[in-house]
């Protein structure tokens, strides 16, 4: 899927189809007329190629984060960087072009078909045709929609067909760098679901840095690498991985944030094969899953039979046990 | 623009071989004075044409400029709001003291009252764009000059076409009036023949009148349709 | 000068003035008043039932495109010079805005609110009369309110038609000074605006106050 293009940034470099780093350095937004600001101070650094999801309540400043890396709004100090390279030295238009942009609204073009809105940022870029009908066709596929459906025009198109289009649409250029606000907010939950799983096995084949806003936690959890909460008054309140975040929450308000059942959210991040010891044996009867089963749902398994301890079968053979002891310890804090 | 010769001070009928006083429309008559017809018809469109023509080049620049710069837009709705309830036959006589009898007087008329719909259909699907749409093209890296030619004004047409019908049929309509002032277009049949009890003449006229309205109404639409191809695409259909 | 010239006309001539302002009164109120009858309860119907709704757009947009004069014209030549020549050009001028504005209005009520009203029990006629016209009546009033100022704007064209007692005995009298043009244009507008004013007031008073509440735009 890789396109080989590469071509010069302003900056200097070169980076067409290479995920680059993200890195806020005390960042700082204050609206003019506003005592508090928006984003307060706010450092992190993104690594090539990782999703980061924005979370907090509303007010707490994560899409205003996120459009300082395009400057849909300009900072009022600090500095981002991508690739090592200032986003305030870039031409706005150029450096928004080699950003993929995601909204929940879509926002797809309707007097254009889907192959015209798919095609917009490399007709702008003045590709040649063939190269544009060649990329629209390979991202149709890429988001699994028949080729066909380049003709079609946006209003013929579903909620998610929709998405799909407007992640293609961001993905025509190969950016380095995606920005997505909200982006399946307004689907349905099935569609959702659909496309979350379709967005992660996509990310793992291309590579980019992705920031990603969302309000819902569990879509965090199951979306990012990093997750950073920030809290109202836009201070970053933590920033790390989701197990990190459930199992060391940094205070009450990051505790709340994640939810009382964080515990539980921390098990369905880890199987019971990682936690299973391969040298003991389950005692007979004792009711058993595969390895790949989440922690979250050994432990339903447990409670549901009144047992302590959980067989772990791999590929038809005993793999080992868990025991509930264990896997109350992996859900604490 | 060429004239066609002013009928002499006593109707001339022509041959009205074949036809009587009080038949409601005769052929032969009609064949025999096409070519008068058809003069008066070729010179409407161009009165029509013209006028259409210089209102859309006033009204997009500044229903443009209401739509960036809104404190523009109150004075030049009620200024065409106001034109509106003059009675164009007023207008135009008013007119001829300052710019005396002539095509110049009947085109300010008639551009007069092309501006109100024009401006005001133009400024509302300006203004009709999605929030969502916009805020995707900004995003994506579109300069406000390429959101205007490619996002905004496409889909500001139709609306734009949906006042250029409306103002096409009107200006068609308002330019049989112009034969009171100046002898141009089917208006001067009209009233040549009015208050004759041979009515072919009127009859002829006027159906040449209705034809060309309805002819231009049906080509907008196809223009339209031409130039909006999205706006008939919904889910299920194309 | 001319001002003075065509005030002194006006007030010269009070009873001949007040006739053709009555005169083009009651033919704009004859003509908006027959357009309503037929436009409405037709509106009303096909917005209701939603069938022959495209026979009804199409043959709106027809009636509009006939030009005025021709008309006149058309209807010399049929049914010959007076009041009822004038007065079908000028019902034919209001009658497809009122029409379409009753069949959008009733049309897009929104489906939900039909069927809600449907599910409580509610007979077509209650929805029509009870959810689906007052819902309409913003978008009737604005059709009638066009179409009245657009006739009333072109009623002096009686005096083409051969029906004498109007503003047009002036306006479609070019020999006459241009003080006395200018005196019944001017009276024309006026009464345009007046017409429009009294017709904004009804408008306010027949629109139920639930339609009245500009909702916020949702952000």
């Amino acid at each position: 899927m890789t396109d080989s293009a590469t071509r010069e940034g302003p900056a200097g470099a070169t980076y067409r189809g290479e995920a680059l780093a993200i890195e806020f350095r005390h960042v700082t937004k204050r609206y003019p007329g506003q005592d508090a600001p928006a984003i307060d101070d706010l450092s992190l650094t993104v690594p090539p190629g990782e999703t980061c999801c924005l979370v907090g309540p509303s007010g707490g400043g994560k899409t205003t984060a996120m459009k300082l890396v395009n400057r849909l709004i300009e900072p009022t100090s600090g500095d981002i960087l991508i690739g090592g390279h200032s986003v305030l030295t870039y031409d706005v238009t150029t450096l928004r072009r080699d950003i993929g942009y995601v909204i929940q609204q879509v926002g797809l073009f309707p007097h254009m078909t889907i192959g015209a809105n798919i095609g917009t940022i490399p007709r702008l870029l003045g590709w040649d045709k063939e190269r544009i009908a060649e990329r629209t066709g390979r991202l149709l596929d890429l988001v699994r929609l028949d080729r066909s459906y380049a003709k079609r025009y946006p209003a013929q198109l579903s909620g998610g067909q929709q998405q799909r289009i407007g992640l293609a649409r961001a993905l025509a250029a190969d950016p380095p760098v995606m920005l997505m606000d909200e982006p399946f907010g307004a689907l349905d939950p099935i569609t959702r679901a659909e496309i979350q799983d379709e967005f992660l096995s996509l990310e793992n084949e291309i590579r980019k840095t992705v920031i990603f806003v969302t309000h819902d936690i569990d879509e965090a959890i199951k979306m990012g690498d990093k997750i950073a909460v920030l809290r109202p008054g836009g201070k970053l309140a933590q920033y790390g991985s989701a197990d990190e975040l459930l199992g060391d929450p940094v205070d009450d308000f990051v505790a709340d944030f994640v939810g009382a059942d964080r515990g539980l959210k921390r098990l369905s991040l880890r199987s019971v094969g990682e936690l299973a010891d391969p040298g003991r044996e389950a005692p007979p009867g004792a009711p058993s899953v595969v390895a790949g089963t989440s922690l979250r749902v050994g432990l339903s398994v447990l409670l549901a039979q009144g047992a302590e301890v959980l067989g772990v079968t791999k590929e038809g053979r005993p793999a080992g046990a868990v025991t509930l002891a264990e896997i109350r310890e992996a859900a604490g804090s | 623009m060429n004239l066609p010769a002013q009928g002499p001070v006593i109707p001339d009928f022509g041959n009205t071989s074949g036809c009587k006083a009080n038949e409601t429309f005769c052929w032969d008559w009609f064949a025999d004075h096409w070519d008068r017809f058809a003069a008066e018809l070729v010179q409407h469109v161009w009165v029509s044409a013209i006028a259409i023509v210089i209102g859309l080049a006033i009204a997009l620049p500044a229903a443009l400029l209401a739509y960036r710069l809104p404190r523009f837009e109150t004075p030049a709705v009620v200024f065409s709001t106001i034109l509106y309830t003059v009675p164009v036959l007023g207008f135009f006589l008013l007119m001829i003291p300052v710019t005396g009898i002539g095509l110049l007087t009947i085109e300010i008329a008639l551009v007069g009252y092309t501006l109100l719909l024009l401006f005001r259909n133009t400024v509302t699907g300006l203004r009709s764009v999605p929030p969502e749409v916009r805020a995707a093209a900004l995003g994506m890296g579109l300069t406000p000059g390429q959101i205007l030619v490619r996002i905004t004004f496409p889909l500001a047409l139709p609306a734009v076409m949906a006042g250029l019908r409306v103002v096409t049929v009107t200006t068609i309509s308002l330019a049989t009036l112009a034969a009171y002032i100046a002898p141009y277009g089917l208006g001067q049949s009209i009233l040549f023949y009015i208050g004759n009890t041979f009515i072919s003449g009127l009859i002829s006229a006027g159906v040449l009148a209705i034809l060309l309205a309805l002819v231009a109404d049906a080509l907008i639409v196809g223009l339209t349709k031409l130039v909006t191809p999205w706006a008939r695409a919904r889910r299920g259909g194309a | 000068m001319i001002v003075v010239d065509a005030w002194r006309f006006l007030a010269d001539n009070p009873g001949r003035v007040l006739g053709d302002v009555a005169g083009q009164l009651l033919l704009s109120v004859v003509s908006v008043a027959i357009a309503i009858a037929i436009a409405v309860p037709l509106g009303a119907a096909i917005g209701h039932t939603r069938r022959f709704a495209l026979l009804a757009v199409n043959g709106a947009n027809v009636l509009r495109a006939l030009p005025t004069l021709a008309i006149i014209a058309i209807g010399i030549g049929l049914y010959g010079v007076g009041f009822v020549n004038i007065m079908v050009a000028l019902v034919i001028l209001a009658l497809p805005l009122i029409l379409t504005n009753t069949y959008v209005g009733v049309a897009e009520v929104e489906p939900g609110t039909v069927e809600a009203a449907r599910g409580m029990g509610m007979t077509g006629w209650q929805i029509l009369t009870q959810v689906e016209l007052p819902h309409a009546i913003p978008l009737i009033m604005a059709g009638i309110r066009t179409g009245t100022v657009f006739v009333i704007a072109t009623a002096y064209l009686a005096g083409t038609a051969g029906y004498p007692h109007t503003l047009g005995s002036v306006i479609t009298n070019p020999t006459l000074p241009v003080s006395q043009l200018l005196a019944y244009t001017v009276l024309a507008v006026v009464l345009a605006f007046a017409v429009d004013g009294l017709l904004l007031i009804v408008q306010r008073a027949v629109t139920p106050a639930g339609m009245k509440i500009v909702p916020s735009t949702a952000a």
